[in-house]
């Protein structure tokens, strides 16, 4: 309905109207031939009647899209107004196939979607379709090639067309035009005007830097950055290259699978066997392309290049060799354990170690020839074991569960084992008892045959054991214990105290001062150091670690170190900050165990990793000098089960020997 | 305390950089004006060092320039001409909307145009400042002079290119500066040293180019229209250095040697002069006729004891550089049809050779192909079949690689139909730990002199490269892991042999030799990874990074020689059997 559809022409020659050469014939007008059975009259109404004649009339809803009657029973109305109702029945897709199929006359069946039915096309119309489709006119009686009339002739005529004499002015000259060249003339001769100068397009080159004058760069070059030279090629990029630069096939696959930006080359290493069969490079334009943005979209920045020789970044450090004695070599490996052994410690004489595992059993060994010469079996795994440092006395403290137990192993001079047999039993218990928060129990019968002799029942799981210098103190850590996780106990009055009141995180270690009344209490991320006389907390080192796991104190005691298990050492220098002189990250895994060592300036450190790590530390007595700390060995051994390299690390009191104890239920020594 | 508060980004490094939008309102030009004015003046934009401060808080992804830059465009004279470029267009669409032919072509005569010679000055206040940019420059020019006529840019512009790269060309054969080539699969690399300045371009084999659409001709154009100014301005005082006449004259003499009497079947009138001068066949006059030996000797200095040593280097690296400069004095070529005519017109006549091709490829040939003269014939075809005596018939990559190699190399490897040696790249100078390929080897002892006969090459060619290859492994365990672990394996292996015989027997015991230098060496190496122990966080990482980068190159050059002792071994028995049937 494109014709009808559009406004009105009115402007339009009547004769160019009522002319039959229509382009848009619409589907309505060629149905209108057909008598109208909607129509007011049901007659052919001629052309050029009326515009609202034009439209069909069958239904008067206009030009409006059908789908707006989807929900109603009709589709319209006539002009009447009554309502065009849809023929009752829709076909579906089968009954259009069907008919398909089965009717002769569908080719020219078209259906007209403003009433809703399916017309027959005639003969005639079938016709003018067809006449339209090959663009002839609709028309069949209409002539395109009638004799054109001249209305004017084209040949010359002897005689003109009107009789007018020409003008005056056509013979004389004008004035004005004579004024007019008069002043051009002049202007010319004037050398007002000029003939316009010919356009040079070839540019004129001359000696552009003839003054030139270095000094004079502006300032704005001052901030300039020469834009860098292109990367010179390599022979990778030869037409001929080396055949060990050609990629191999997985290479050029890897290339292929690798986004544009990452490879490393950005073309394919090719290798031609004359000069003659190498092609174009398919990209040359887009390098050029893609420096050309690079020159000046790319913000250029002067970037400093580290030139530094790796070798002169390695501290000096005085050598080793310079530094010794110091363990070097694993020399004896004590066999026996059946599980990881937690904890080791030598007695003051060095000529005993003690080890406690989680196979439940402590056993005592002989230094100097590897050989088990005791083993006690207890009641659960032994969590830390400590020799007490009083040579007077032969005893050893050891966590079993929630129990201190106290071991004569019976070794060395029998003198001194029946003194200390007696020193403890010579025990009076005082008259009033007074209320203690744990229990004293000495041992009897067969654990007493075993080496037994006194049991200190706490409520909770004890993790440590640490004796003091003089050996008459002990004291416990029970991580489980609320307030009250550190305990003091003392031997001989069997009294126990508690020595805070307050619970400041979870205590990890505890450790008496070697000669003054100090006492260094480690948590998670400190270390607290409390005078024990004055009864209050001297300092607080932070250890800049995530979980302290072990600390050991200098022999002169000014110095502590803290191994950490975030694989961190840290040394601290107490008179010269609460924070760590140094932290040494050697370790690749968690540290264990710290130690130092008695008479040498010797510490190590044991870590998962399976190594033990000596350093030479030494503390110089002159204030201002710093301790100077040099790694000297790292020794290996210890087989890493399940995840757990070495677990403690102990120096031997009076030589440069270093033990260590480790999850593959060994102990070893390194001299 | 009093005094007003401080209001944030009014002051420190939010003013002193202005977004790229900014910049733009601030000059009132479109983008695509504003891109120009920066190609041409060669402002960049700035990676400020905070970069939230500078954008006021914001983290969107923005280009900054520096303000001082954009204050600096506000001057420029070349604004005005944009805007009245826009103007002209303006006008002119006008025109033709009105069919106003007369205004049209009046408009058109008034065309606004600018000239970029003030930029040139100011962007390169010294001459060698231009010289040290001129890589890119020519680059340019040399791909757009081979771009077809049609299409993508103004014609003018393609014979401008054309025109100047041809005249640079000129330049260099007439200063014999050209040092290095190098034929890769993009194109043809060169390399000239000018007045002390390296200068190293490409240009594109002879095809017809595929156009790429993802690529704006507008950017390359607006390049190329600075780098055209650029490059004729340098080449007018390049060719003042030499005496040379500018634009380049052909020499008299010369002129009339190459003149044949059918000129026309080539090019038109108009066009023959550029293209003799683009054939490089003949040379340039000069302004100030000069004797050829016109060579200046240095005054002789009284010696000083200090400056001797380096004196007497230096005089010898200028004789070698004198004896470089004429390789192929002497020697006449003859080009067949096939090879790249122009660049090896180019890199002989720049060493002094005389070249000559077929009447039928170019104007300006001197003499034909059957001339006995000829020394050299350049052929790139399997073979050519009337081969005369007094003549060696070689491939093109002879001449690549003899001026690479500061030498005539042996023309025995590039006869025609012969499989090439590989031809290296000359930019590469291989330092320590590099990996070297063998033939580079090779070619490092011809150039000391050591020089093998051919034979006796072909005979020990293997080993030569083994004993190359296991020096260099030498090299690359200098730690020494594997051969430790060789002699583990070795003591293993004899106690087990020793296990299997009878239990008994007893062995005269030997002495457990200890290499001390190997102690010593271990001891060191200890050392030093405990002294690794106790480095700072800082610079440990520092290390580690430049051991790292170190150890991939080793990697690098590990894998490449093994590359190449699988493909030696894989290719061994091919040679032997050619070796027999020889």
């Amino acid at each position: 309905m494109g014709l009808l559809a559009r406004p009105p022409r009115t402007h339009w020659p009547l004769a160019f109207r009522e002319s039959p050469i229509r382009t848009g014939w619409s589907e309505s007008a060629i149905l209108r031939s057909e008598p109208d059975q909607f129509g007011p009259d049901g007659s052919d109404r001629p052309f050029s009647e009326s515009r609202i004649l034009n439209c069909d009339i069958r239904n008067t809803v206009g030009n409006v899209p059908m789908e707006w009657y989807q929900d109603f029973p009709h589709i319209g109305y006539n002009l009447d107004g009554q309502k065009i109702f849809k023929p009752l029945r829709n076909k579906d897709q089968l009954d259009a196939f069907l008919d398909k199929m089965e009717n002769p006359d569908y080719w020219r069946t078209v259906h007209d979607k403003t009433t809703g039915r399916d017309i027959k096309l005639t003969d005639e119309q079938v016709d003018l379709v067809e006449r339209l489709q090959r663009g002839q006119f609709g028309d069949l009686k209409y002539n395109p090639y009638e004799p054109a009339v001249d209305f004017f002739t084209h040949e010359t005529m002897i005689h003109p067309v009107t009789n007018r004499p020409a003008d005056k002015r056509s013979f004389i000259p004008s004035l004005i035009e004579k004024e007019k060249v008069s002043k051009l003339v002049h202007a010319i001769k004037m050398g007002w005007i000029q003939p316009r100068k010919p356009r040079v397009d070839a540019p004129n080159y001359y000696d552009l830097w003839a003054q030139e004058d270095p000094n004079a760069i502006l300032g704005r070059h001052k901030m300039h950055v020469p834009a860098p030279k292109r990367t010179l090629p390599g022979h990778e990029e030869s037409y001929n290259p080396p055949p060990e630069y050609l990629l191999t096939e997985e290479e050029r696959l890897a290339w292929e699978q690798l986004d544009p930006e990452d490879r490393k080359l950005p073309f394919v290493p090719q290798q031609h066997k004359a000069l003659r069969v190498v092609p174009a490079y398919a990209r040359f334009i887009h390098e050029r392309f893609e420096r050309c943005l690079d020159l000046y979209l790319c913000p250029r920045q002067r970037k400093m290049r580290v030139n530094v020789d790796p070798e002169d970044l390695i501290p000096k450090l005085p050598k080793p060799r310079d530094l010794q004695p110091f363990p070097t070599t694993q020399s004896l490996v004590y066999r026996g354990h059946l599980d990881l052994v937690r904890t080791i410690s030598v007695s003051p004489s060095g000529q005993w170690l003690v080890s406690g595992s989680d196979d439940c059993t402590a056993r005592f060994w002989e230094v100097s020839t590897g050989r088990c010469v005791k083993s006690v079996l207890l009641e659960g795994a032994v969590k830390s074991v400590s020799w007490n440092p009083n040579p007077a006395l032969v005893l050893v403290a050891a966590c079993v569960e929630k129990s201190v137990v106290l071991l004569n192993p019976g070794l060395g001079d029998r003198l001194l084992c029946s003194s200390t047999d007696q020193n403890l039993s010579a025990f009076q218990p005082p008259e009033e008892e007074r209320l203690q928060p744990v229990k004293w129990e000495a041992s009897e019968g067969a654990r007493y045959e075993q080496g037994q002799r006194l049991c200190v029942h706490h409520d909770k799981a004890v993790k440590q054991v640490t004796w003091h210098a003089r050996g008459d103190y002990f004291a416990v850590v029970l991580p489980d214990n609320g307030n009250s996780q550190v305990l003091i106990h003392q031997l001989s009055k069997r009294r126990t105290q508690n020595p805070f009141r307050k619970n400041k995180g979870q205590v990890q270690r505890v450790l008496f001062h070697p000669t003054r009344p100090f006492f260094f209490v480690a948590t998670q991320r400190y270390v607290r150091v409390y005078n024990l006389l004055k009864q209050e907390l001297t300092k607080k080192l932070l250890c800049n670690c995530k979980w302290v796991s072990s600390i050991a104190v200098h022999p002169a005691g000014d110095n502590l170190i803290c191994g950490s298990y975030d694989s961190k050492l840290a040394w601290f220098d107490m008179d010269l900050s609460t924070k760590p002189y140094r932290v040494l990250r050697h370790h690749k895994k968690a540290l264990r165990g710290v130690a130092f060592h008695r008479h040498y300036p010797l510490f190590a450190s044991g870590s998962d990793d399976g190594s033990v790590i000596v350093c030479h530390g030494m503390v110089y007595n002159d204030l201002l000098q710093n301790p100077l700390i040099v790694p000297v060995k790292v020794l290996r051994g210890h087989e890493i089960t399940r995840d757990l390299g070495v677990l403690d690390v102990l120096f031997h009191p009076t030589q440069p020997w270093v033990f260590s104890s480790g999850a593959d239920a060994t102990i070893r020594l390194y001299t | 305390m009093g005094g007003l508060e401080k209001k944030k980004y009014e002051s420190g490094s939010a003013t002193n950089y202005i977004t790229r939008n900014k910049a733009r309102k601030k000059l009132q030009l479109s983008l695509p004006d504003f891109r120009r004015l920066c190609i041409l003046k060669g402002v960049y934009p700035h990676e400020p060092k905070h970069k939230k401060k500078v954008n006021k808080g914001s983290t969107a992804p923005r280009t900054f320039y520096l303000l001082k830059d954009i204050k600096f465009l506000l001057h420029e004279p070349i604004v005005g001409k944009f805007r009245e470029y826009k103007v002209f267009v303006r006008r002119l669409r006008k025109a033709f909307g009105k069919h106003e032919w007369t205004a049209v072509d009046r408009l058109r005569d008034n065309k606004p145009t600018y000239k970029l010679d003030h930029i040139v000055k100011e962007r390169y206040p010294t001459f060698v400042d231009a010289l040290r940019d001129m890589d890119d420059a020519l680059s340019m020019c040399v791909l757009f002079s081979t771009f077809p006529r049609t299409g993508k840019c103004h014609v003018q512009t393609i014979q401008l290119c054309r025109r100047l790269a041809v005249e640079f060309v000129n330049y260099v054969i007439a200063s014999r500066s050209l040092r290095k080539v190098f034929l890769s699969i993009k194109g043809i690399y060169y390399q000239a040293n000018i007045l002390g300045q390296t200068i190293t371009w490409i240009s594109p084999y002879t095809y017809s180019h595929d156009h790429p659409t993802d690529v704006d001709y507008r950017v390359m154009a607006t390049f190329t229209e600075f780098y055209t100014t650029l490059l004729g301005f340098v080449n007018f005082r390049l060719y003042q250095t030499l005496n040379l006449q500018y634009p380049p004259k052909l020499d008299s003499r010369s002129e009339g040697e190459s003149k044949v009497e059918d000129e026309e079947k080539y090019a038109l009138e108009s066009e023959s002069y550029m293209e003799k001068l683009s054939a490089l066949g003949a040379s340039l006059s000069r302004t100030i006729p000069s004797q050829p030996e016109d060579d200046v000797e240095a005054d002789e200095f009284p010696a000083d004891p200090e400056t001797a040593e380096q004196e007497e280097e230096h005089r010898k690296q200028q004789q070698e550089e004198e004896k470089h400069k004429s390789l192929f004095q002497g020697l006449k070529f003859f080009l067949n049809r096939e090879v790249p005519r122009e660049a090896l017109a180019f890199i002989i006549r720049s060493f002094g050779g005389e070249v000559s091709w077929d009447a039928s490829v170019c104007i300006g040939s001197t003499y034909n192909s059957s001339d006995s003269s000829i020394t050299h014939h350049i052929l790139d075809r399997p073979s050519i079949s009337p081969q005369m005596i007094n003549r060696y018939y070689v491939q093109p990559q002879w001449v690549f690689d003899s001026v690479n190699a500061h030498m005539r190399l042996p023309v025995e490897d590039y006869f025609p139909g012969v499989l090439l040696p590989p031809h290296l790249s000359p930019f590469i100078q291989e330092k320590a730990g590099d990996y070297i390929p063998p033939e580079k080897l090779r070619l490092l002892a011809l150039q000391r002199g050591e020089r093998i006969d051919k034979e006796e090459e072909d005979e020990e060619d293997g080993s030569d490269e083994e004993e190359d290859a296991e020096e260099e492994d030498d090299h690359e365990d200098s730690d020494g892991e594997e051969e430790e672990e060789d002699k583990k394996l070795r003591e293993m292996e004899d106690k087990m042999s020793a296990g299997k015989k009878l239990n008994v027997k007893i062995t005269a015991g030997k002495v457990r030799e200890v290499n001390q230098a190997r102690v010593a060496e271990q001891e060191k190496n200890e050392e030093k990874k405990l002294a690794i122990m106790m480095m700072k966080k800082k610079e440990k990482y520092l290390y580690n990074k430049i051991m790292f980068g170190k150890k991939r190159k080793a990697r690098e050059a590990n894998k490449l020689a093994m590359k190449r002792k699988v493909h030696d071994e894989a290719n061994k028995p091919e040679k032997k059997k050619k070796k027999t049937k020889k």
